[in-house]
């Protein structure tokens, strides 16, 4: 238990997704201008990350594996959140009409959001086990979503702000995650 | 437009990275190193390239492209897709420490915007030949700009160039001459996200500039 409790720690602050590893970097920068798009942006991802994850994680070792063609995964991983996202679109559609309204913009743009296969392979690629993932995969979106929200707010600020001309708009917001990158590093040195 | 201006394109008026700032996450993460860079290119060079020939090759047959048109993400992303597996298995068989160093960032090209975003935007609409002359161009402007980043990240983080393999410039003579170490920060995480804020903003001044001085000479006539 103990184990999970640190792996979780983890994955939420030493190797956050955003500063640490730069998967996701595109919606990070993207979809940070108001606090609302950033919650709406982090939260699809946390419900897309931790279904696709456990799906692709029982895939590849009770489907690829059995059949020996892992070489096959980038397809089968990438083909799997294709759909499983417009499965989710559709299915929010239906279930919750109010959910769908504050996520729906956001869920096609996942699919091309590195972070979900990332975490995918990254699973895979650190052997972890069906509850590792599970654990892995929710704390490491909740960094995502923790990290978007930060930076949203600071944005906001920033847009009222005497930036240099050449700096507004995306350079000072990359000036901004560097300096929160520094902080989480330093957070790194706690486990 | 004609094929040499479809060519010099991809590197300053419609750099996929600088200026439409496409593909960010591999240009941030895998830029420690000069040869990682070189290596990230030649890689989306294939892909690029490629994937721009087969699916202008499919949208421009009359009757196939019809069919394709109304599932054509899908079918990219398949095609993209299968492209990455071939050049992740090739690295592995031929540059395996590239490979090694690369990691997970050779199968994430599958999701990197720019192929996808050439696909879409100019491969489905043009001839197979234009296609590939644009893949080559977007290809090598990225691969300029993250070789721009590499070499600013490494000569200041570690005081080397790293070009492929052993070949390895000593730059530590710059920081011998200062009398300072090398700046730790900037081979990591930090240093990438300043690196690149640094450099989009000189692009931002350098388009400013010239944008103010064409104003100004509209204005005098």
């Amino acid at each position: 238990m103990s184990e999970l409790i640190q792996l979780a720690f983890i994955a939420f602050i030493v190797e956050n997704i955003v500063l640490t590893q730069f998967l996701g970097i595109c919606p990070f920068i993207g979809v940070s201008r108001k606090r609302s798009s950033a919650l709406g942006m982090g939260m699809a991802v946390v419900f897309v990350i931790l279904i696709s994850s456990i799906l692709t994680w029982v895939i590849y070792h009770y489907v690829l594996a059995f059949f020996s063609i892992t070489y096959m995964r980038t397809i089968v991983f990438i083909l799997v959140i294709a759909s499983l996202v417009q499965m989710v679109e559709l299915f929010l559609k239906k279930i919750s009409p109010a959910l769908y309204k504050a996520l729906g913009i956001y869920l096609p743009l996942i699919t091309t959001n590195c972070a979900v296969l990332g975490v995918a392979i990254i699973n895979i690629d650190k052997s972890h086990t069906f509850s590792e993932t599970v654990v892995y995969s929710l704390f490491i979106s909740l960094g995502f979503l923790f990290v978007m929200y930060i930076f949203s707010m600071i944005r906001e600020k920033l847009d009222f702000s005497p930036v240099p001309k050449a700096f507004k708009g995306v350079p000072i917001a990359l000036v901004v995650a560097a300096i929160l990158a520094l902080v989480f590093s330093r957070l790194g040195g706690i486990v | 437009m004609n094929q040499k201006e479809n060519f010099l394109k991809g590197f300053v008026k419609e750099n996929p990275l600088l200026v439409s700032m496409l593909g960010m996450c591999p240009s941030l993460a895998v830029t420690t190193r000069l040869e990682n860079a070189i290596g990230m290119g030649i890689a989306v060079l294939f892909v690029l390239v490629l994937s721009n020939l087969l699916i202008s090759l499919i949208m421009s047959h009359q009757k196939l492209g019809e069919w394709v048109k109304p599932v054509r993400i899908p079918v990219y992303i398949v095609v993209i897709a299968t492209l990455v597996t071939m050049v992740d298995m090739l690295m592995n068989a031929f540059l395996p420490d590239i490979h090694k160093s690369l990691g997970m960032f050779i199968p994430l090209i599958v999701v990197n915007c720019i192929i996808l975003g050439r696909a879409e935007a100019f491969a489905s609409e043009n001839k197979p030949l234009d296609s590939v002359v644009d893949g080559v161009s977007m290809a090598l402007g990225f691969t300029f700009a993250i070789v721009v980043i590499s070499v600013i990240r490494e000569v200041l983080g570690n005081g080397t160039i790293t070009v492929w393999g052993d070949v390895v410039l000593n730059m530590r003579f710059i920081f011998d001459f200062l009398n300072i170490q090398p700046i730790d920060m900037f081979v990591k995480p930090v240093g990438a996200f300043l690196t690149f804020g640094f450099l989009l903003a000189g692009v931002a001044a350098i388009t400013n500039h010239r944008a103010s001085k064409k104003v100004g000479k509209v204005a005098k006539s």
